[in-house]
């Protein structure tokens, strides 16, 4: 494959292929930081992939509370799937489940938007007729009363069409050390970025996967091309310094908002150097065939 | 271009029905033919151009310069754009209102927004009896919108109120929120006898209490809600100093039990 190079580190001259999905957003705001963020971790746990998750779910930023809706401190969450009605049933459960549930919580919509999801407009019935309708400031609000307190929550929020999931960065470094320093370093930068979510474990990935198997029941499988214990084998795509790949998955708002973050984490990598760092960056795709959004490498570093 | 100017020439002979003069009605109207609109209330005629002198074009914005309390059914109806009055206004201003935005720089009469649904009135001195209420007859009170009121109120503020808010800085009258439906009543300063009798839903916020509380109210003790902080930022972009109520707790009392009983008043 072509190559550029940046700061001495190899940049492959490909594309990462991303696919148009569904999104909505929501602020969480709690008495603390604390206790906000701890909401916002929980509904977003087991949120990492579509294929076996419902959803892909990551928190954007922190809000302060002079920002938040509430003036207490908050945090946005994005979440993103596949189809309206899959977002809708996940928004659903795990606000019920991990937001409803958390000390001291609000939960109001976090994008504006005329499609509209559902949010306190369904978890309303947990109030049993209990629960208390407010309109103020032309937004719909339901509060419900808990063991605690009030649960209050904004009736719906928006979603967007206009979503990309599966920005993606594969960071390859001499040792499995370089590599993570690499993909620690992306993801910091990455994490400034607005509107975008990194929703794997710390905002990275070791098992990157191809699409199919040998297996007819797995619709996807390791990445065989960038494991480190089968370069060498035919069909690897490792060359001889490499000893570690992780990736970096992006899901943004907007394809603007992925570019941006995979720029950012692209030059932040790059910026350590080979031996600090990657000694070579790719991003994954399907042939360009698949996915309606592709980000070429070589445009991103320009 | 410069907003739509009434000037008033001389204290109004008789009350005025000022109920055909917001901007949708007079948005595709020249200055003669305003001049000639009746806006009498009595059997001798009378016009707009007998008591105001006209200035200006865009009826988006209308202004009366100098105002009267015969000034009646100010921003009838109204849907958009913005009245401001410099002065006191009458009976009904912006009654059924449906949106846009009434401002009067002064006293407000009775049955101030009275069954509006939207849009918003500030009034920078007192209002009269009966805010957002119904008149005799109607079933329900206010069904949205906001009216905001910087002095005193009167004796039943948001009667029947069904949804939006009224928020009254000064003291009020007896039996505010009589009957409530449901809405939000904020009453910042100290209120009278018997604050939501018979109220069915919705909150009355008491900033400093009431003269007597009814008896059919259940105490649920002081709360800490985040609905409270939430209406402390919506007051605030609204330039309504709440100072430290909702701050701390919130005592809840529950009711009216006499009736439906979903209702709630909040007490700083």
């Amino acid at each position: 494959m072509p190559q550029l190079m940046l700061n001495g580190v190899r940049i492959d001259d490909t594309f990462a292929e991303a696919f148009g999905m569904v999104a909505t957003a929501i602020v969480i705001t709690a008495p603390t930081a604390k206790w906000a963020e701890q909401a916002a971790v929980t509904m977003t746990g087991f949120a990492t992939s579509v294929i076996a998750c419902g959803c892909e779910a990551g928190i954007d930023t922190a809000i302060p509370a002079t920002e938040s809706p509430d003036g207490r401190p908050g945090v946005r969450v994005l979440l993103f799937a596949i189809s309206a009605a899959e977002l809708q049933k996940q928004l659903q459960n795990r606000v019920g489940q991990c937001v409803l549930t958390c000390p001291g919580t609000a939960c109001y919509a976090g994008i504006a938007g005329s499609a509209r999801l559902k949010l306190g407009a369904n978890l309303r019935y947990f109030g049993d007729g209990w629960q208390i309708s407010k309109r103020l400031g032309g937004k719909h609000y339901w509060r419900i009363p808990v063991m605690e307190g009030e649960f209050l929550c904004e009736a719906s929020t928006g979603s967007t069409t206009e979503a990309v999931g599966g920005g993606n960065l594969l960071l390859m470094g001499q040792t499995r050390r370089t590599a993570l320093a690499a993909a620690e370093t992306a993801v910091k930068a990455m994490n400034e970025i607005a509107d975008v979510i990194l929703p794997f474990p710390g905002g990275i990935v070791r098992s990157g996967s191809k699409v199919g198997s040998r297996y007819p029941a797995l619709i996807a499988s390791t990445n065989n091309a960038y494991c480190p214990t089968l370069k060498g084998l035919p069909h690897s795509a490792l060359d001889p310094d490499i000893g570690a790949v992780l990736e970096i998955v992006i899901d943004g708002l907007t394809s603007d908002a992925v570019r941006q973050a995979m720029a950012v984490g692209l030059k932040a990598a790059a910026a350590l150097g080979p031996d600090a760092g990657p000694v070579r960056i790719s991003a994954g795709n399907y042939g360009g065939k698949l996915g309606r959004f592709h980000y070429h490498l070589k445009e991103l570093i320009g | 271009m410069s907003p739509l100017t009434f000037s008033l020439k001389s204290p109004p002979p008789q009350r005025l029905d000022l109920s055909k003069l917001t901007p949708d009605r007079l948005k595709d109207m020249k200055a003669a033919e305003i001049q000639r609109v009746a806006i009498g209330t009595t059997h001798g005629p009378l016009l707009v151009g007998d008591v105001f002198s006209l200035k200006g074009r865009d009826a988006a914005e209308i202004r009366f310069d100098g105002g009267s309390d015969r000034f009646d059914f100010l921003g009838h109806g109204m849907e958009s754009g913005v009245i401001r009055v410099e002065g006191d206004v009458g009976l009904k201003a912006g009654r059924r209102m449906r949106g846009g935005e009434i401002e009067v720089r002064g006293n407000a009469g009775p049955w101030l927004g009275s069954q509006m649904s939207g849009g918003r009135i500030r009034i920078s001195a007192d209002a009269g009896d009966n805010v957002g209420g119904p008149i005799s007859g109607e079933l329900a009170g206010m069904s949205g919108g906001l009216i905001l009121i910087a002095g005193k109120a009167g004796r039943q503020a948001g009667e029947r109120l069904r949804r939006g808010m009224i928020v009254v800085s000064g003291t009020s009258g007896d039996y505010a929120g009589t009957a409530m439906i449901a809405g939000t009543l904020v009453l910042l300063g100290k209120t009278g006898h018997l604050p939501g009798y018979l109220m069915r839903r919705g909150t009355i916020v008491l900033g400093r209490g009431a003269q007597s509380l009814s008896p059919s109210f259940a105490d649920s003790g002081p709360q800490e809600l985040a609905f409270a902080a939430l209406l402390a930022t919506v007051l605030a972009e609204h330039d309504v100093k709440t100072g430290k109520l909702f701050k701390g707790t919130l005592r809840r009392l529950a009711g009216d039990l006499a009736t439906l009983g979903k209702g709630e008043i909040l007490i700083g």
